[in-house]
């Protein structure tokens, strides 16, 4: 994948520039700035409470900046609504487990493939023969995508009756469904089993290869290392690092930012 | 439910007037088709948006006050030397006003509320429920206020095989009732089994998922108050051409209160919850009526409501359903006990 990345790096699909987040007096996110490029997988990292999904909340139009902007593709995302930002391709998931839980999981994934079709109400009322062809086609590239996140089997069943693992992944086909070119995963394994997490981690190889640029947020280090192409480290709200895994893994600030600098026992 | 059953249910329905011939029972299975339809237009907020309206009766009663201003007309003094003449028009293009006019209501109320949910939704319906229900009162050049809109004229064509004019009047609003019901249904069906119904019914399970996958949830909303709105103000409509007085009473609370009854306790957010639950609730005041002192009746009335809400939460079409389904998994493990329960839903079944 470095190949990748460094032939488009001069082409970056999301540059946060100079942002800044204050909640009244505290001060979540100090000055950030940082881009991603086409076709990369970025993972943002840092301890608690460093701001990671207070960027995400703002990359993705849930909370407005206080200073700095996001630009992605080209295009200024400040003032945007959430499902607009999401409308032009940028697509997250939550932290917490998030579905649409009294809805089967086939359901699920119809809703996340909503701005894939079009369709008045008179249309909709009249069901029109293309409304049916639309909502066949969206049938099957659900099945399809459930297929590819390994939960077909499961299409029948509640969404909030599944495995904690299977809803993870349910969220993440309910973001593809949506058809990302930008995917900003928050903690996608959190609460996932070292089998589940492995699984995971082919899921997200199999994204980069759809040409879906990854944004990742995760505490699972092993993960991180694993398929970042760049890791970025947040703390305190301010970028304190920025490269390649194996550069982070032996800065001292970031070891000091997560390990604190009290006498090394070792 | 397959197609194939509804459409018996309703020949069944249109086959009533031929063996009901009781006037009074009549007006009953009216009355009760009437809220039935604005408690079906109620669940499609409550049901799929998942927002309570409290205040669904102001679109019932203002469908039935322009109906009644538009088929009576009216003046409207507005300066001291000009006054608005508006002629009678007939009462069929009344009632397309009364639909047009509640749905630009619902459209104002949706856009009201564009950001709040919940328990602030339910504040802004009763509030615009309130509002309009004292303009009705005290609006009396327009409304006559307390005095009522009288004489309002019928809907009703000649029924031949009846055999006098009151039954016929009856039964003409009976067939028009169920046309109305009818229509409505199919509306609400084809909207929430489409992709709009869908953004629906994700904002009432998770708004922020929702947005996230670029739903425009307020839009959704927006729609849902409007068809909700246009189908109560047609329900009120049918109302005053049938009742043919229309007072500020209309806009009572209980009416409210007695479709949001008939929602929860038939199923919200199912398409045949409120059909149920307008029918029972619909039908059980009378026949309570004839066995019981006023004041009992209305005990007993709460005492059915709190049982159903006690055991059966959801509504009884949904606990219906499941009883169903699990009588069906445990026939099919009898007859063959080494197969695994068949737990493919009827849609998957159908690929």
């Amino acid at each position: 994948m470095n190949a990748h990345v460094t032939a488009t790096q001069s082409d970056p699909i999301l540059t946060v520039s100079n942002l800044a987040v204050h909640f009244g007096g505290l001060v979540a996110i100090s000055d950030a700035s940082f881009s991603v490029a086409k076709g990369e997988v970025v993972s943002l990292i840092g301890p608690n409470g460093a701001g990671k999904t207070t960027a995400f909340n703002v990359i993705s139009g849930f909370l407005p900046a206080t200073h700095g902007e996001v630009i992605y593709n080209g295009r200024r995302m400040g003032g945007l609504k959430p499902h607009e930002i999401a409308d032009a391709g940028l697509v997250r998931t939550f932290q917490k487990t998030s579905v649409f839980g009294n809805n089967t999981v086939l359901d699920n994934l119809m809703i996340g493939l909503h701005r894939r079709g079009s369709g008045s109400v008179w249309e909709t009322l009249l069901l029109s023969p293309r409304i049916r062809r639309q909502e066949e086609e969206f049938r099957d590239e659900a099945l399809q995508l459930l297929e590819f996140v390994g939960l077909a089997h499961r299409s029948a069943e509640l969404a909030g009756s599944l495995a904690y693992g299977e809803q993870r992944l349910l969220e993440v086909a309910v973001a593809l469904a949506a058809d990302p070119t930008l995917l900003l995963l928050d903690e996608p394994a959190c609460g996932m089993n070292p089998t589940e997490a492995m699984a995971f981690r082919r899921l997200l190889a199999e994204i980069g290869k759809r040409d879906i640029t990854v944004l990742l947020v995760e505490h699972n280090m092993r993960m991180v290392m694993g398929v970042s192409d760049r890791v970025v480290v947040l703390n305190h709200g301010r970028i304190i690092a920025n490269g390649p895994p194996a550069e982070i893994q032996q800065n001292p600030q970031v070891i000091q930012a997560y390990l604190g600098h009290g006498p090394k026992h070792a | 439910m397959s197609n194939i059953s509804k459409w018996v249910i309703v020949l069944l329905l249109a086959t009533v007037p031929l063996w009901v011939t009781n006037q009074y029972q009549l007006h009953i299975l009216i009355m009760m088709g009437i809220f039935t339809i604005g408690a079906m237009s109620l669940n499609l907020l409550l049901g799929y948006t998942g927002q309570l309206s409290l205040g669904h009766v102001a679109f019932f009663g203002i469908g039935a006050y322009t109906t009644s201003l538009v088929s009576l007309g009216f003046d409207l003094k507005l300066t001291e030397d000009y006054t608005f003449v508006f002629a009678p028009k007939p009462a069929w293009f009344g009632v397309i006003c009364a639909i047009v006019v509640a749905g630009l209501c619902g459209w104002f109320v949706g856009k009201l509320s564009f950001r709040v949910r919940g328990a602030y939704f339910v504040i802004v319906t009763i509030s615009f429920a309130e509002v309009i229900r004292l303009v009705a009162l005290n609006w009396v050049d327009l409304t006559e206020g307390p005095m009522a809109l009288n004489n309002i004229p019928s809907l009703a064509f000649t029924i031949p095989w009846a055999d006098s004019a009151a039954l016929s009047r009856r039964i003409a609003n009976y067939y028009l009732v169920l046309a109305v019901a009818v229509i409505s249904s199919i509306i609400i069906q084809r909207l929430v089994q489409s992709r709009i119904g869908r953004t629906m019914v994700a904002l009432r399970e998770n708004e922020a998922l929702a947005k996230s996958v670029g739903v425009d949830v307020t839009r959704s909303l927006v729609l849902a108050a409007v068809v909700s709105a246009a189908i109560a103000g047609a329900a009120g409509a049918l109302y005053a051409h049938y009742v043919r007085i229309v007072d500020p009473d209309v806009f009572l609370f209980i009416y409210t209160v007695t479709m949001v009854i008939m929602v929860i306790a038939g199923g919200k957010g199912t398409l045949a919850g409120p059909l149920v639950g307008g029918v029972i609730f619909g039908i059980l005041p009378e026949l309570m009526r004839g066995h019981m002192l006023p004041e009992v009746q209305w005990i007993a009335y709460g005492a059915i409501m709190i049982l159903i809400v006690f055991f059966l939460p959801e509504g009884i079409v949904p606990a219906v359903q499941r009883w169903w389904a699990g009588f069906q998994r445990s026939r099919q493990s009898k007859m063959n006990p080494h197969s695994r329960a068949n737990k493919a839903s009827p849609r998957e079944a159908a690929q």
